[in-house]
């Protein structure tokens, strides 16, 4: 029972970064039904911009502090949000009015491209930092919870009401709704509709900087193919609790982050991405639209 | 036009025979005045990339030796390093490459097991000798009659740590955490559940990772749930600093136990504080104060800027040592020559110990088993012979080497001072 608690505390805590993840793919599908395979990749530029700033342009790594883990997190949201906009303004606003799978083909090759380019620029050897200062492992009711888990588990719950609040209660979210209604309509309306995607695309990728560094204080090896299975896992993620759904892709993540951490801990971690993608081929043969998604006719 | 292509076909038929035939040989010309050239593979970039670039360092120090000394028959050696990045598939190609259009007469590398296990058949093939020098996986050699290494081999490394477990550490209850797509891990594993239990010890629980995960929170949660006395973790240095953080954060406090794929000074940037307190298996001790270990970390300090060599460029440093007293013994400069004169190898006073082939090609020397202390320093914490050896661990001055099989480094402290003080944790410091 024990072991249980600890193996479910283990996967609310990795399922959370994978929501993280998981909400920029969503936002941005919502918004123009696109999957942008490159989140992965500006989410391991997040990782990279932060072991510069901690252990390259300054010596924070060495001796990390809360205001130092800040202030290195925010640098890589903004990093990130800027490299989301040249993305999107580059290479998927030429191609809007082309046919979707030109799109995708364009995402796939950002991908490589940010993976690869970063091999050349970074190198491929895994780097190493601390973000938040050394603290041990508390201990409730025999369950170990780690320090670096209830950050994780906080800033990401944080991050999502946030988000929540953006798309919601705000004036851009009700554009960003609108435009993902109908982007027509919304244009006729008044919407300034590029404003609204390089918003998504920036608020996407600010998230990804973010779980970055979460994801890069938890498990500290940074390097430039990192980013391929954390955004593969999101992704499925995303497409779990209903692509283009914001709860969806928070519930989507835990679960996934739920069901490696059980199948690692009860049967072999080597099924452990086998099973995270048996989970999205059985969501598309069972309910293609997602565990919160509406099924929708799809317009022809 | 046909009957050109027709002479064309057949000049480029003869010359891959010729190719063909040079290869079978191992060399172009025995008579060549040129440089000796050998190939050398290894991971110098990637997870294992200190495993590539402190073997190229020992291998570099090594042929900057011999070549001041005027080489070897008269002749200065070449290197050609290539690096595979971590990836077998790579090793093979490279090896491949080096056999096929470098012409190299011998191969040195790879230090990880699955690797040279790729590398070894394409050597075998052409005839070509290849050293290892940190392969530990027994099959390494089993490859074929020209594949050897520098290093002791898995059985021997798992028995030293089950030994250290049980007679320096009396430790009863272990768990074991391997990694299931290293051919490594899984052999160490294997044999060190064997001895351990053989020694009245119980493996309480047994987990598995694979290479590059990141994640082991859900396999040290149940190890901690079998609460063992320690666990043990045949890895590789990236994963095992993951490992030992997580370990911590999970609330696994026991200490870990490892072999010769944690030695890497990028291990404790890793793990950090997780890692103090536990032990590894290596092949030598900086700390050693045999005459012999202590000119090399001279040496090898005086070249490198003040680096500290880790024992994968002390056994390549060594591989290339063997392969260039191989190469002077042979009659001449051929594949098969410097087979038999490596096959035939003994006594070779290497920075690891002394040196001779066993049947297998694998040699027979003692391990030792080093403690890491706060603040990411190894220190010595026991010297463990080989079986069937003057078993130092438990004949206290025991006169080491006496069985005439291998004579153990000279000087390597007395067999008594070798076997551990009774706290292991007191160790010569330096």
């Amino acid at each position: 029972m024990r072991e249980l608690l600890q193996h479910i505390i283990n996967g609310v805590s990795q399922g959370a970064i994978y929501s993280l993840i998981a909400l920029g793919y969503t936002m941005v599908y919502g918004v123009l039904k696109l999957i942008n395979f490159a989140h992965g990749d500006v989410f391991m530029i997040g990782s990279m911009v932060g072991w510069y700033a901690s252990a390259r342009w300054t010596s924070e790594a060495q001796n990390p502090s809360i205001i130092g883990a800040l202030g290195i997190t925010a640098l890589a949201m903004a990093t990130c949000g800027l490299l989301g906009f040249v993305i999107e303004r580059l290479a998927y606003r030429p191609l809007r009015k082309a046919p979707k799978i030109n799109s995708l083909i364009t995402a796939i090759g950002v991908s490589f491209f940010l993976e690869y380019g970063g091999q050349w620029l970074f190198g491929p050897n895994p780097r190493f930092f601390r973000v938040l200062p050394p603290h041990p492992a508390m201990t409730v009711a025999g369950l170990s919870i780690g320090y670096v888990d209830v950050v994780t588990i906080a800033t990401s719950l944080l991050l999502m009401i946030v988000l929540q609040r953006i798309v919601f209660h705000s004036r851009m979210g009700t554009a960003m709704r609108a435009v993902s209604w109908n982007p027509d309509v919304a244009a006729l309306m008044g919407i300034n509709i590029d404003l609204v995607i390089s918003f998504t695309f920036v608020l996407g990728s600010v998230l990804a900087g973010a779980a970055g560094i979460l994801y890069a204080s938890k498990y500290p090896s940074v390097h430039p193919l990192m980013g391929l299975m954390p955004g593969l896992k999101a992704f499925v993620a995303a497409v779990l609790g209903g692509i283009g759904n914001v709860p969806g892709a928070m519930l989507g993540g835990l679960l996934l982050g739920l069901a490696e951490q059980l199948v690692a801990g009860y049967g072999s971690s080597s099924w452990r991405d086998a099973v995270a993608f048996a989970i999205l081929i059985l969501i598309l043969l069972v309910k293609p639209s997602g565990l919160l998604g509406r099924t929708t006719a799809e317009k022809v | 036009m046909r009957r050109i292509s027709a002479t064309l076909l057949l000049c480029s038929t003869l010359a891959l025979f010729a190719c063909k035939k040079e290869h079978g040989s191992g060399m172009a010309d025995p008579n060549a005045k040129g440089p000796i050239v050998i190939g050398e593979v290894g991971s110098m970039t990637g997870t294992e990339a200190t495993f590539g670039t402190s073997s190229d360092r020992g291998i570099q120090l090594a042929i900057s030796e011999i070549n001041a000394a005027g080489g070897i028959k008269g002749r200065q050696i070449q290197i050609i390093a290539l690096d595979d990045e971590g990836k077998p598939e790579e090793a093979a190609t490279a090896a491949t490459r080096l056999i096929a259009s470098e012409h190299v007469i011998a191969l040195l590398g790879e230090v990880a097991s699955t690797r040279s296990l790729f590398m070894a058949p394409k050597a075998q093939d052409a005839k070509v000798p290849m050293i290892s020098p940190s392969s530990t996986n027994e099959k390494v050699t089993l490859k074929g009659d020209y594949i050897f290494r520098a290093c002791f081999i898995d059985p021997f490394q798992g028995y030293v740590m089950a030994k250290f477990a049980t007679s320096n550490l009396k430790l009863k209850k272990v768990g074991i955490l391997r990694d299931v797509r290293n051919d490594y891990s899984v052999g160490l594993a294997r044999v060190f559940t064997d001895e351990f239990t053989k020694m009245g010890g119980e493996i309480v629980a047994s987990e598995s990772y694979s290479q590059g995960d990141v994640d082991f929170k859900a396999q040290l949660t149940n190890l901690k749930g079998a609460a063992p006395d320690a666990i043990f973790v045949p890895g590789y240095y990236t994963d095992v600093g993951l490992i030992a953080r997580q370990a911590r954060e999970t609330g696994l406090t026991v200490p870990i136990l490892g072999t010769d794929g944690w030695d890497s000074e990028k291990l404790y940037e890793i793990g950090g504080a997780a890692l103090d307190g536990a032990y590894f298996s290596n092949h030598y001790s900086v700390d050693d104060p045999s005459p012999r270990i202590q000119e090399y970390v001279a040496k090898f300090k005086k070249a490198y800027g003040g680096q500290v060599p880790d024992s994968l460029s002390a056994q390549a440093y060594d591989a290339m040592g063997m392969l260039a007293d191989a190469m002077k013994r042979a009659k001449d400069l051929t594949g098969p020559s410097i087979r038999d004169a490596l096959a035939a190898l003994k006594d070779f006073h290497g920075v690891t110990g002394d040196i001779t082939m066993d049947a297998n090609r694998n040699p027979v020397k003692p391990a030792v088993v080093l403690k890491i202390a706060p603040g990411g320093k190894y220190v010595f914490a026991a010297k463990i012979m080989p079986q069937g050896m003057a078993d130092a661990t438990t004949v206290p001055g025991a006169p080491v080497g006496d069985t005439g099989k291998t004579a153990p480094a000279t000087g390597t402290t007395s067999g008594g001072s070798a076997q551990t003080a009774p706290d292991a944790a007191t160790p010569p410091k330096k």
